[in-house]
């Protein structure tokens, strides 16, 4: 099941961030807008629910090399993993997101095209909850 | 500058910084009654007390104000509270010296001062899902070192910064910090200790990531007429801009603690929107009537090292992409042509968040009386602070002699 509802379609092939974009001025939003449009020239109140593009480019990244504090829930024992801001060009956007594990900074560059996937966030005695992350394209894409 | 938006600094003062795990009260008690004997007013004398919150101390943080005064007595004394992240401190300057040019104070006491948990700042307690600060541990494990590695990771990719550039700053504000008595850490650092500390988050390492600190800092402000009936002690300096400047749509560079930027789909990045930073201390600069080449130092949010860097072109000491060379150079060192962060910076201080953004201003109002004793900038007249807090609090102090 998701970690949060609402903010990801669970299509097994092919996931897409939830996002909005607003019928008065095209501004997308992520999380989704549900009551007002972050353009200050727009006082639009209501808005489409789209799927956000799903591949982009890498804007920066890194890691994480210690455990996160709570909530989050880490691994038992702890596996560092990477974190990307990706740039998607169609909503001229920057969204982050954990890389796929098995995935190391020494994989990544400024520029390198990613793509979504859904993956574990954390497990406990009854369900899998997913989240979206990105995979870098062209490396591993079976994994 | 005229003298109808000037506000004189009387005193300033602070409690070290530290890991002193004791209640917060105390240092905010400390660096007040420090600021009050360097301004040589008595604390009856004061009639508008702004305090800077802390949010990880309970119900007395929230209301920091009337926390410091009740500690130091009641006077009856108005009183403000505020919060704007680690920009906390320069809001709470913004509210007095609103106060004191409204006329409606001559005399104004500004604290804040914070006790931190030990490691990483970790969003406050109870599950929120709807809180972007909630929701960016529990969804993605983002700390704050997370996002300054993004910052720093682009450094190196758009302009070749390298992890020797990183560790150099580290040095440097090591050096500058090691006289100052209200740092936690006065110690000489080779970039070699820098590069061999472990990596927290590719490409920063731990000793270039700041720290949590417990501290307290506190100004005393007054108006001009007050502050030439009063008398000055040494050379009167003054505070004359404060920016506190929120971005503009679309803010296209990823911000703590948010998931995504802004969509500049519908109106394109504009020279306006393009980034936050900038905008921050342009501000200052306007409202105080100078550029960049008029400042002799500045103090600086150095989050992680990297960041001093991208603070360089932010307030304009240099374009974009020339930081490197500026600290190469040796610009930015004491004895530069712009010293940065003489105090030795967060590097050397940790964050003290509500008391960071005030004593920014009290290293300042030192130097610009030749009182910095050990790392003295010589002859400044001109200085400024640059910080930004989360969910979008800019925060720029201008001080002149």
């Amino acid at each position: 099941m998701p970690a949060l509802e609402g903010w990801f379609t669970l299509d097994p092939d092919n996931p897409a961030l939830l996002g909005s974009r607003c019928p008065r001025c095209g501004t997308y939003a992520f999380p989704a807008a549900s009551s007002y449009c972050a353009n200050p020239a727009c006082e639009a109140s209501e808005f489409e629910q789209v799927p956000l593009s799903r591949t982009g480019r890498i804007w920066s990244y890194t890691d994480a090399r210690y455990q996160p504090p709570p909530p989050y829930v880490p691994a038992d024992p702890y596996e560092p993993f990477c974190i990307a801001a990706v740039e998607l060009a169609q909503e001229k956007m920057v969204v982050m997101g954990q890389v796929v594990p098995g995935v190391s900074v020494e994989d990544l560059a400024v520029g390198d095209e990613v793509e979504l996937v859904l993956d574990t966030l954390y497990r406990d005695d009854e369900h899998e909850y997913l989240v979206w992350k990105w995979r870098p394209l062209g490396k591993g894409r079976s994994a | 500058m005229p003298d109808d938006r000037r506000v004189a600094v009387l005193g300033a003062g602070m409690h070290p910084w530290g890991k002193w795990g004791r209640n917060f009260v105390e240092y905010g008690l400390a660096a007040a009654r420090d600021a009050l004997g360097d301004a040589r007013l008595s604390w009856p004398d004061i009639q508008f007390v702004s305090g800077a919150d802390t949010i990880r101390n309970g119900y007395p943080g929230f209301i920091a104000g009337a926390t410091f005064a009740q500690a130091l007595g009641w006077t009856g004394a108005r009183v403000s509270s505020c919060y704007a992240a680690c920009a906390s401190g320069a809001a709470a300057i913004a509210n007095a010296r609103a106060q004191i040019l409204a006329g409606l104070c001559d005399v104004a006491l500004v604290v804040g001062a914070d006790t931190t948990p030990k490691g990483f700042f970790a969003p406050v307690g109870g599950e929120r899902r709807d809180d972007p600060d909630w929701l960016r541990f529990h969804l993605l494990g983002a700390t704050n070192p997370t996002y300054f590695a993004l910052y720093a990771r682009r450094r190196m990719d758009r302009f070749g910064a390298t992890d020797e550039d990183f560790a150099q700053v580290k040095v440097k504000n090591a050096r500058h910090g090691l006289a100052n008595p209200n740092a936690r850490y006065r110690k000489v650092v080779t970039v070699d200790e820098v590069l061999d500390s472990p990596v927290v988050a590719d490409p920063l390492r731990l000793l270039e990531i700041c720290a949590t600190s417990d501290g307290g800092a506190a100004l005393v402000l007054s108006s001009m007429e007050f502050a030439r009936r009063h008398g000055a002690a040494g050379p009167l300096v003054t505070v004359s801009a404060v920016s506190t400047v929120t971005p503009r749509f679309p803010n296209t560079v990823i911000e703590m603690p948010n998931f995504s930027t802004d969509s500049a789909a519908a109106v394109g990045s504009g020279a306006d929107g393009a980034s936050f930073r900038p905008s921050i201390t342009r501000a200052a600069y306007e409202e105080a009537g100078i550029g960049p080449d008029d400042v002799d130092l500045a103090e600086v949010y150095d989050l992680s090292a990297a960041l001093e860097l991208d603070w360089y072109e932010d307030i304009g000491l240099c374009g974009e992409g020339e930081a490197e060379k500026l600290l190469r150079d040796g610009d930015t060192t004491i004895g530069g042509r712009v010293p940065v962060n003489p105090s030795g910076g967060l590097s050397c201080f940790g964050e003290a968040i509500p008391a960071q953004a005030i004593a920014q201003v009290c290293e300042c109002v030192w130097q610009l009386r030749g009182q910095a004793e050990g790392r003295q900038v010589e002859g400044a007249r001109v200085a400024v602070t640059a910080n930004q807090g989360l969910f979008g609090h800019g925060s720029s102090v201008v001080v002149t002699r």
